[in-house]
């Protein structure tokens, strides 16, 4: 019995630590793949230029275009998401909001989360057409900044409601209002928390193709209008990997690993800036 | 008091003139209006996923109103041209594919949260997790770039060779498409993917319950691994679950990787070996061209609608289960 037993604890200790291995290895996989493929096909031009004549055929040219469409897109959503998400939050978080008010929000903010990006992309598409607009930056941002708010928002929460009540208490009992309160003592104390938050939903922003694929359109071009359409990286993958021809798909690999750098070196500079921008916080 | 109330009966925030007069209010009533323009935020944020749900369901419209559901649901035949919209072959590929990814992933990443919840010391932990979290944040057109380069040629040549030999004799695993690219392929793409949010939320639960339970097991003799199944994965099963349904939902709405790496034919797979053709690659490869056919923009919003309602049940379910367990 007891050698059953034993038998049973190692086996399934094994299982487990083969799981795990597994889990971590597809990282390395991925990552690895990506780096392998993509580093022999990156170079300055890719970096610096847009494409030229026959860039899809395999002549010259970078996709400059897709990586400054991407920030240009990813930024500007973020930047609409934060002046929607941080009043959000602090409302759900500092003000008394009725018990069944917030469990509403935040249900249908969690749904919002889980709603997929294609679905985002085709109710953006058909406002859009509703509305007579093209395919543009303008478009892109809106849906993007949609995406990005559940989880700009529940980051955001999440960071307030670490404020210690006291703090709170001794800004209202020198007399400062909850707005006062709110924008000059909260976003001071939380701002590593809400610096983590933005910088998440950026990442998450800047690697969605599903829902830029209709609003954003795609273009050789710069971005130099709200109104033109954009490039985006994730598009920029998908359109090259399309092409039959080997040269380009390996420009496709290129862009996918400026992609990953971008999206993993955002998400380890928000976990290193958790400890910094401490300077106003009050222990 | 008088003032508030008149500020109160005066509706027009955002009048011009209001919002010159907003800097010189005072901070009584910038409070108040503060106060104001959150709570309107929140609730029209809100009340997005309605009006989605709303906006799909009148551009779909045309199709329910021609077409009879059930042959809608569970036709078979997909002739745009023709004017028969079956989306059968659709749901059965996206049921395919999110199936088997939930076969690879929910043992494998039970079996990790597992791990690191009740095995690890807290140095390992802290290590792995983060890692884990880098998996989440991965943009999905690089995991399908990674399904094109490493699993597709996996599965050409090294799974189907041997699953001819050893496993020929079932259906489930013939096939007539030698490329690679099909059900497994989606499959083991997805399943990748959902591996960090099963991961973390059951890992999360598990660790929620009460050490007490587990003392009170080892004091009676009970191994670490009969106390985890007997004591801890029963008390933690809602949760689990719980757990398991996103991951569900999520490999159900994800659209690029799976379309880069599924094959996108038109039929019902029947191994998993089979090209298949899921919901969400339906509406990203025919959106762009959905104008030129009648009814046809109506089938799609109809898929996305679909795709939101299923994800919606799926959520809701789980969230609901998490909510119960934070609680007590």
């Amino acid at each position: 019995m007891l050698i059953k037993q034993r038998l049973e604890e190692s086996f399934f200790k094994i299982l487990m630590v083969i799981s795990t291995f597994f889990v971590l290895g597809s990282l390395l996989l991925i990552l690895g793949t990506v780096l392998w493929r993509g580093l022999p096909a990156l170079d300055l031009a890719m970096l610096t230029q847009t494409p030229q004549g026959g860039y899809y055929l395999g002549k010259e040219g970078g996709i400059l275009n897709a990586i400054l469409g991407s920030l240009c897109l990813a930024g500007g959503a973020t930047i609409v998401a934060v002046i929607l998400s941080l009043p959000i939050a602090f409302y759900l978080q500092l003000y008394s909001v009725p018990h069944f008010t917030k469990d509403w929000i935040r249900l249908s903010l969690d749904i919002l989360w889980g709603t997929p990006s294609i679905v985002y992309g085709a109710i953006g598409f058909t406002l859009m057409i509703y509305l007579g607009m093209r395919a543009s930056l303008l478009g892109g941002i809106i849906v993007l900044s949609l995406l990005e708010l559940p989880i700009m928002v529940r980051g955001m929460e999440e960071a307030v409601s670490m404020v210690p009540k006291a703090l709170l208490e001794s800004s209202y009992s020198l007399g400062a209002t909850r707005f006062e309160t709110a924008f000059k003592v909260v976003v001071r104390q939380t701002l590593p928390g809400l610096v983590t938050a933005i910088l998440l939903a950026f990442g998450r922003g800047i690697g969605d193709a599903a829902s830029v694929l209709f609003t954003a359109g795609y273009t050789d071009n710069l971005p130099t209008s709200l109104l033109r359409p954009v490039a985006s990286l994730p598009l920029a993958v998908f359109f090259q990997l399309g092409t039959p021809f080997p040269a380009v798909q390996d420009r496709a690999y290129a862009a996918a690993l400026v992609l990953i750098v971008l999206v993993l070196g955002l998400s380890i500079t928000s976990r290193l800036l958790s400890s910094r921008f401490t300077k106003n916080i009050i222990r | 008091m008088n003032e508030k109330s008149k500020f109160l009966k005066n509706r027009e925030i955002l009048s011009p003139h209001r919002v010159k007069s907003f800097f010189k209010l005072s901070r009584d009533r910038k409070d108040l209006a503060a106060h104001k323009t959150m709570r309107a935020l929140a609730i029209s944020a809100s009340f997005l996923v309605p009006v989605f749900i709303l906006v799909l369901y009148l551009r779909a419209r045309p199709i329910l109103a021609t077409h009879n559901i059930s042959t809608l649901l569970f036709s078979t035949t997909w002739r745009p041209n023709q004017g028969s919209f079956g989306f059968f072959p659709f749901i059965m590929g996206t049921l395919w594919v999110t199936m088997v990814a939930m076969i690879i992933s929910v043992p494998l990443s039970l079996l990790t949260a597992i791990y690191l919840a009740e095995y690890t010391r807290p140095k390992i932990r802290a290590f792995v997790m983060p890692l884990i979290d880098l998996l989440a944040g991965i943009p999905s057109v690089v995991y399908g770039i990674w399904g094109v380069l490493t699993v597709v040629p996996f599965i050409q040549k090294v799974v189907m060779p041997s699953a001819d030999r050893w496993l020929g004799f079932s259906p489930l695993f013939q096939t007539s498409n030698p490329t690679g690219y099909g059900v497994l392929a989606g499959g083991i793409v997805l399943a990748v993917m959902v591996f960090p949010i099963i991961i973390a939320v059951s890992e999360e639960v598990i660790r929620t319950v009460p050490l007490g339970l587990r003392e009170a097991s080892w004091s009676v003799g009970a191994s670490r691994w009969q106390t985890i199944r007997r004591i801890v994965l029963r008390r933690a099963f809602p949760g689990v679950l719980a757990a398991v349904m996103l991951g569900f939902s999520r490999a159900f709405g994800e659209t690029m990787a799976v379309l880069m790496v599924v094959g996108n034919v038109v039929q019902i797979p029947h191994s998993i070996f089979d090209a298949a053709y899921p919901l969400t690659a339906l509406i990203a490869n025919n959106y762009g061209e959905m104008m030129s056919i009648p009814l046809y923009d109506a089938a799609l919003l109809g898929a996305a609608l679909i795709l939101l309602l299923v994800v919606l049940t799926f959520n809701i379910g789980p969230r609901l289960v998490l909510a119960r367990i934070s609680y007590s």
